[in-house]
């Protein structure tokens, strides 16, 4: 049997606020498809309501992302996010090997999670966009669609509430697509539940033998 | 915003992310920048210029006729002169506020070439007027506009029967007519004329607000509390950038197909109130506000109901072909993807179970 370790890595607080992140982001997800492909015969959801579930969900999930980028700023946890160029281009594109070639040959992950660094380089640079562009992104451009008056009238002949929606809208897709993913990805652990046990129960298991992959 | 919130953190976790970077953006943006100053500067000031368009400086003396100039003597000023013809004495006057008329909006309405007294009853010309005056004919649109080659394409005898179907028909309230909404002084073609729809509808819901905001103007047609507008619609949020795109009559009137502009104003409880009447893809603004914009109903880089972009985005509405299809795509790429390597990853497993368990 091989020795393994219990690192605590994700903190009570952080682990709520990823729940939290990940119903509202669900919610608007939903609510954003609802009104975007609005169809009179067939309402997912009645039009007012979505907007007023959207405009409560963006609200909250601006509040959420503050409480986020304090964490990631004042505690422990900011150093995950940090990006060291110095070499990272290597490690990405072994890590990227592995994902399409190595990981079915049962190969050992070129990434081993250590109290230093918790996201492999994939990780690292997606999550950082996710974070601190994308979600940023749509959350400025989803306030100014509820305060309109701040939008530049006109731009090259085309609405500025439009083109303003439509980045909100293509952000929002990216967003949507980043869920898709990264739900599978969970299913990428040690084993198919481990990362789903981690993500609940704060600890993750460092293994130093080489454990069969699923 | 990515660099600066990452830069934040390095500092503040001592770690220094800078010195293998180098980054070359540096030189980029030393261009990027002031590029997107210079953009900005030049959107703002074509959004300004929308604003301007209308202001204009020519002399009042060379668009309205003399006779009429001297009525306007009067009927443009605050205060007027009165001689007493017997004593020579002048006393100043008010000109009271509903019977003032501003000349250069006269001349550039609909009607602003006519002379006062096309209208009016040549006594007028005498001061003070003399009570005759008042028992003047007052014309009514159809008088002078039910025949004739170039109004034909109005169709006024539809809006008439239109008008007489409404709400506000003369059967409802007494003293309302074609002029209570067109004032004969101001009034132009907008929806047909200008380009931009925020001035139509700005322009176009004056006329209501005219009564429905101001007590004023409501309680000598009819005496009733006058319900206060804003309360009344607080069901439609947004409703100041609603009010500001859309007419009252997109929602108030039953659209007719043969004329541009919907005359019947229906009892408030037929209004819409759907929000997907607008918000989808069969938005009712293409028989109404927009009109008489719809050619295609998809050009432009594919958005659906393109007219409406340069304006607006009506979520729901504005859908782009091309993005719609695009993402679909993505989307089941994305899935596609997950699926075959997942049943890949669980094939490879069980194989290398399977020679696990026979070596
Ligand atoms: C000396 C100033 C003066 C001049 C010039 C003048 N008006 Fe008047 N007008 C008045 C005043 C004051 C009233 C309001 C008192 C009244 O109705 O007599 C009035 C009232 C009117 C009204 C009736 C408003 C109503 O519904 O009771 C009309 C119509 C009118 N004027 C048209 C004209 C026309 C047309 C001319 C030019 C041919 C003209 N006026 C020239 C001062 C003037
Ligand atoms: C196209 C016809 C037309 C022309 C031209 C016209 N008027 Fe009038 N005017 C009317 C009508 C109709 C009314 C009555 C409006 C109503 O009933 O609300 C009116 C009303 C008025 C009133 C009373 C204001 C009010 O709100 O009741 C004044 C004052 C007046 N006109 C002055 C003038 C002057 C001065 C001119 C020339 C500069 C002029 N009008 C040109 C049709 C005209
Ligand atoms: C005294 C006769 C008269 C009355 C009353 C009158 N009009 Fe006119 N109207 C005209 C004439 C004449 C023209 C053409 C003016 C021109 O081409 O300069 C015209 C032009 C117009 C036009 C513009 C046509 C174009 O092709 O630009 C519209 C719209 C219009 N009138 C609507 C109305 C409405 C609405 C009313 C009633 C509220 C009304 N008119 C009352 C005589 C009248
Ligand atoms: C309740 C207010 C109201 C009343 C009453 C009313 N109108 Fe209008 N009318 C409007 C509005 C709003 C427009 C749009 C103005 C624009 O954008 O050009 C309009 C536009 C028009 C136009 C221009 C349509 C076009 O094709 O461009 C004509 C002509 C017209 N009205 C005639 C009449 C006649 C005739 C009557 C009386 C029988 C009448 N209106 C009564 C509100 C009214
Ligand atoms: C000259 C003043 C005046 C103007 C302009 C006017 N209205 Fe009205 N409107 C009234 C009055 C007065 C009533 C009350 C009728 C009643 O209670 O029977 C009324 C009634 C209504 C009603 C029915 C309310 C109910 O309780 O069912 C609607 C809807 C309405 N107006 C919409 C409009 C729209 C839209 C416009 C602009 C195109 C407009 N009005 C322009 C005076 C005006
Ligand atoms: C998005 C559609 C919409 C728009 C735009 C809109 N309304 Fe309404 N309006 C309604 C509906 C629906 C009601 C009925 C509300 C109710 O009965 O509670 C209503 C009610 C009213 C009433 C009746 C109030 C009463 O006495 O009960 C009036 C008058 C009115 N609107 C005028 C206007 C005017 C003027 C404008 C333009 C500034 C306007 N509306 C714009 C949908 C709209
Ligand atoms: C008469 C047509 C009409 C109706 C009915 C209507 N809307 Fe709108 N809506 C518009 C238009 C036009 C815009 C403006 C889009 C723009 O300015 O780019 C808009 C914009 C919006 C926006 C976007 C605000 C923003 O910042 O871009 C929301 C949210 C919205 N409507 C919700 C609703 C809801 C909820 C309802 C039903 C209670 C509703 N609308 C009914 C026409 C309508």
């Amino acid at each position: 049997m091989a020795k393994s370790k219990r690192l605590y890595l994700y903190p009570f607080w952080l682990r709520i606020w990823h729940h939290v992140n990940a119903v509202l982001m669900i919610i608007l997800i939903i609510t954003g498809l609802s009104m975007q492909y609005s169809n009179p015969v067939y309402p997912v959801i009645r039009f007012d309501l979505a907007v007023s579930w959207h405009n409560l969900a963006g609200i909250l999930l601006t509040v959420s992302y503050f409480i986020f980028l304090i964490g990631v700023l004042f505690t422990s946890i900011g150093r995950y996010y940090v990006i060291k160029t110095e070499g990272l281009a290597v490690s990405f594109a072994k890590q990227l090997r592995y994902y399409l070639i190595g990981v079915f040959r049962g190969e050992k992950n070129p990434f081993q999670v250590t109290e230093k660094r918790k996201f492999n380089p994939m990780q690292l640079i997606t999550y950082n966009l996710i974070m601190h562009a994308i979600t940023p992104i749509t959350f400025i451009t989803g306030w100014a669609l509820i305060y309109p008056e701040t939008i530049v009238l006109n731009v090259f002949g085309y609405s500025g509430i439009m083109l303003t929606s439509l980045v909100h809208t293509i952000a929002g897709f990216l967003i949507s697509i980043f869920l898709i993913i990264h739900l599978y990805v969970i299913t990428m652990g040690k084993s198919t539940r481990e990362n789903l046990k981690s993500i609940i129960y704060g600890y993750h298991e460092t293994h130093e033998g080489d454990e069969e992959h699923e | 915003m990515l660099p600066a919130t990452i830069g934040i953190i390095s500092l503040i976790h001592g770690i220094d992310m800078t010195k293998p970077a180098k980054i070359k953006l540096t030189g980029l943006l030393r261009w990027i920048i002031p590029l997107f100053v210079l953009g900005a500067a030049w959107v703002y000031s074509t959004a300004s210029q929308l604003n301007d368009a209308y202001v204009n400086d020519v002399n009042i003396e060379d668009l309205i006729d003399a006779e009429s100039l001297e009525c306007l003597d009067c009927h443009s000023a605050i205060r007027y002169n009165l001689e007493n013809p017997y004593t020579g004495e002048v006393v100043s006057m008010k000109m009271y506020e509903e019977l003032r008329i501003d000349p250069m909006e006269y001349a550039s309405s609909t009607h602003g070439s006519f002379a006062c007294t096309d209208c009016h009853s040549f006594e007028y010309e005498i001061h003070p007027h003399p009570i005759e005056a008042k028992f003047d004919y007052e014309y009514t649109c159809l008088d002078c506009h039910s025949a004739g080659e170039q109004f034909a394409q109005f169709n006024f005898h539809t809006i008439e029967d239109e008008f007489m179907r409404s709400v506000h028909a003369p059967e409802h309230i007494e003293d309302f007519s074609c002029w209570s909404c067109h004032n004969p002084h101001t009034y132009k073609l907008t929806t047909r004329e200008w380009g931009s729809v925020i001035d139509i509808v700005a322009h176009n819901n004056a006329m209501c607000l005219g009564c429905h905001g101001d007590i004023s103007h409501y309680e000598v047609l009819i005496e009733r509390q006058l319900t206060n507008m804003l309360s009344k619609h607080e069901w439609l949020p947004n409703q100041s950038l609603h009010f500001r795109k859309v007419r009252c009559i997109d929602c108030h009137a039953a659209v007719n197909e043969d004329i541009l502009i919907p005359h019947d104003v229906l009892p408030a409880d037929e209004a819409v109130r759907n929000c997907v009447d607008c918000h989808s893809t069969n938005s009712i603004l293409l028989a109404t506000l927009y009109k008489h914009q719809v050619v295609e109903r998809r050009n432009r880089f594919g958005f659906f109901n393109a007219e409406i972009t340069s304006e607006a985005y009506i979520i729901g509405a504005n859908r782009n072909y091309y993005f719609n299809v695009i993402s679909l795509v993505i989307f089941g790429l994305v899935l596609l993807g997950i699926a075959i390597h997942a049943s890949l990853r669980y094939i490879n497993y069980r194989k290398r179970k399977k020679m696990k368990a026979s070596s």
